[in-house]
């Protein structure tokens, strides 16, 4: 089967003036295919953010290469950045601060429908049904980011990384701020979402336990290097590297 | 302090705040009116000389008395506050759109452009601006419209600094991450995300920077290098008249006390607007 999304020897490295250069993803190398979660673990620091902000293109990259459905994108700019969108989305690590504050949810949500010329009409029915989906009632459309609760901006966050129909989902600590139950809920969701638009997602996330249940395949990021990459079972119960060996120990 | 009492005292300012904000609004506005409808308002015709009525003190029929032509203060003044405050608001007008405009660009694509457009409003803004626009008033050979133009190329670095700040400060956010992947181009991002979220803090800049720019003008007018005689001006009539300022205190106070009302009100509304815009006077509830 082919990859959906191949990365090759990404790297970032920040530079600023007067100070070392900081090497933040090294050499990351990864494989996603259709239908399949990927876990993306490691602790606070370790580049995992970088990455996902590396493979959307939002920052660019030292070196190596990306590529989508086999096209690469490393260098994509303008409009053809802006096709690779439509099957590539992203749910931020924070998901507040991902909607402008002068604009409703429902504007932020339908933003990409917008841009793809969907009329009015068509573009608030979506909204509604996309809320839905996602466990909120219409009523949230016309609510502000700092009028709802971060459970309910999450949700709304995913309701718009779904609006244009992606195939990739990066979901970047989607769960990460939100109590047991609502996690509970909205991996559910993601997981329903998957089963039924066959999804691929890189699951980024600290918490093993949750990988374990939720992932096919996790990479463990230490220090912006992949350390371990397998199935998780295989990960957690037979760790090759120190720093996962480490990981599991403080979890169990 | 119980939080209650907090909350309430939180709502009295903003109850407060807002008030003020519709008052000073409300004079402004009368004060913009009496600007356009001087000539009608103005009890006699500014421009007619009246030699038997030369510098007479104010009195019931000439409430800022007269000049030394035997024109009519009052007259003069309604009529000269209309060429000094509009010309001022087509000035700050004209310099807030292409400053915000220049800083918000710069802010956003950053580079080569970026850093040759700061180092010149760096220049701009290390000379002292009135001395810089008479210079280039001079050069242009004074009126009205080339005094505005000198101030305007002198002045509008200061919001393209602000927006540029701002837009710096807001491009980071995750939400204009978002808008990207929405698939919104560079200027739709702008217009929809970055503009409107940096319109407050340059809305105050303009307001703040009225009453200075009212006496930069009227600078440049009192120098001769703005609005020439016979036209009523605020600047160019404290001119006139400053040689009788110890005699015919009058001819020199009445034009001063139009530019000090109109730059006070426009401060104090650009106070007002600050204290209304201040995310701590948080929009909801
Ligand atoms: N723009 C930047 N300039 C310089 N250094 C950066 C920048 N962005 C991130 N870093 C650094 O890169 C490293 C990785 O950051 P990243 O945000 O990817 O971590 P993370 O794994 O997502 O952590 P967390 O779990 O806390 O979200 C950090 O040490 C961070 O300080
Ligand atoms: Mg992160």
């Amino acid at each position: 089967m082919e990859p959906i999304l191949e990365v090759k020897n990404l790297t970032k490295i920040f530079q600023k003036r007067g100070k070392k250069d900081f090497v933040a993803v090294d050499h990351v190398s990864f494989q996603l295919f259709p239908g399949e979660i990927l876990g993306v673990v490691g602790e606070s620091g370790s580049g995992k953010s970088t990455v996902a902000k590396l493979v959307t293109r939002l920052i660019d990259a030292t070196e190596g290469t990306i590529a989508v459905n086999g096209r690469d994108i490393t260098h994509a700019k303008g409009a053809a950045l802006r096709d690779i969108y439509v099957d590539m989305q992203m749910v931020f690590q924070n998901p507040a601060g991902s909607f402008d504050p002068r604009r409703t949810l429902g504007d932020g949500i339908s933003e990409s429908l917008k841009n793809h010329g969907v009329s009015k009409e068509e573009r608030r029915k979506r909204v509604v049904g996309l809320l839905e989906r996602c466990g909120l009632s219409k009523e949230f459309a016309d609510r502000y980011p700092y009028e709802v609760s971060g459970g309910q901006c999450q949700r709304a966050a995913i309701a718009r990384a779904l609006a244009i129909g992606p195939k990739i989902l990066i979901c970047d600590e989607a769960t990460s701020a939100l109590d047991v139950t609502v996690q509970k809920q909205i991996l559910e969701l993601l997981q329903f979402l998957q089963k039924a638009d066959g999804l691929s997602y890189i699951f980024i996330c600290h918490n093993l336990a949750l990988v374990q249940m939720f992932c096919d395949r996790v990479l463990v990021l230490y220090d912006g290097k992949v350390v371990e990459s397998g199935t998780p079972d295989k990960v957690i119960l037979s760790p090759q590297s120190e720093y996962t060996r480490c990981l599991v120990d403080a979890v169990l | 302090m119980s939080k209650a009492v907090t909350v309430r005292a939180q709502k009295l300012r903003r109850d407060n705040t807002k008030l003020r904000l519709y008052i000073f609004l409300a004079l402004v506005a009368a004060l913009l009116l009496a600007a356009l409808f001087s000539m009608r308002l103005a009890p006699y015709d500014p421009y007619l000389q009246n030699l038997d009525k030369a510098m007479q003190p104010p009195s019931a029929s000439h409430i800022m008395g007269t000049d030394h032509h035997g024109r009519d203060m009052f007259s003069r003044v309604l009529v000269g506050g209309r060429t000094s405050i509009f010309a001022t608001l087509a000035l700050v007008a004209a310099i807030s759109v292409f400053g915000t405009l220049v800083g918000t660009l710069c802010g956003y694509y950053g580079g080569r452009v970026d850093s040759v457009v700061m180092r010149i409003s760096d220049i701009c803004l290390a000379f002292p601006g009135l001395v810089f626009a008479m210079a280039v008033a001079a050069l242009l050979n004074g009126g009205i419209g080339n005094a505005v133009l000198a101030l305007a190329v002198v002045s509008w670095p200061k919001y393209s600094r602000v927006a540029r700040g701002q837009t710096l400060a807001i491009k980071a956010g995750d939400f204009i991450s978002a808008a990207k992947l929405a698939g919104s181009s560079s200027a739709q991002v702008i217009i929809r995300h970055i503009l409107p979220n940096i319109l407050g803090p340059i809305l105050v800049t303009a307001m703040l920077d009225i009453g200075t720019m009212m006496m930069e003008l009227a600078g440049l007018s009192f120098l001769g290098l703005g609005a020439v005689p016979p036209t009523a001006e605020w600047g160019n009539m404290m001119s006139s008249g400053r040689s009788m300022l110890q005699m015919y205190p009058w001819v020199v106070l009445s034009p001063g006390i139009g530019i000090f009302i109109t730059v006070v009100l426009f401060n104090l509304l650009g106070d007002t607007v600050r204290d209304y815009m201040d995310p701590r006077n948080s929009r909801s509830g």
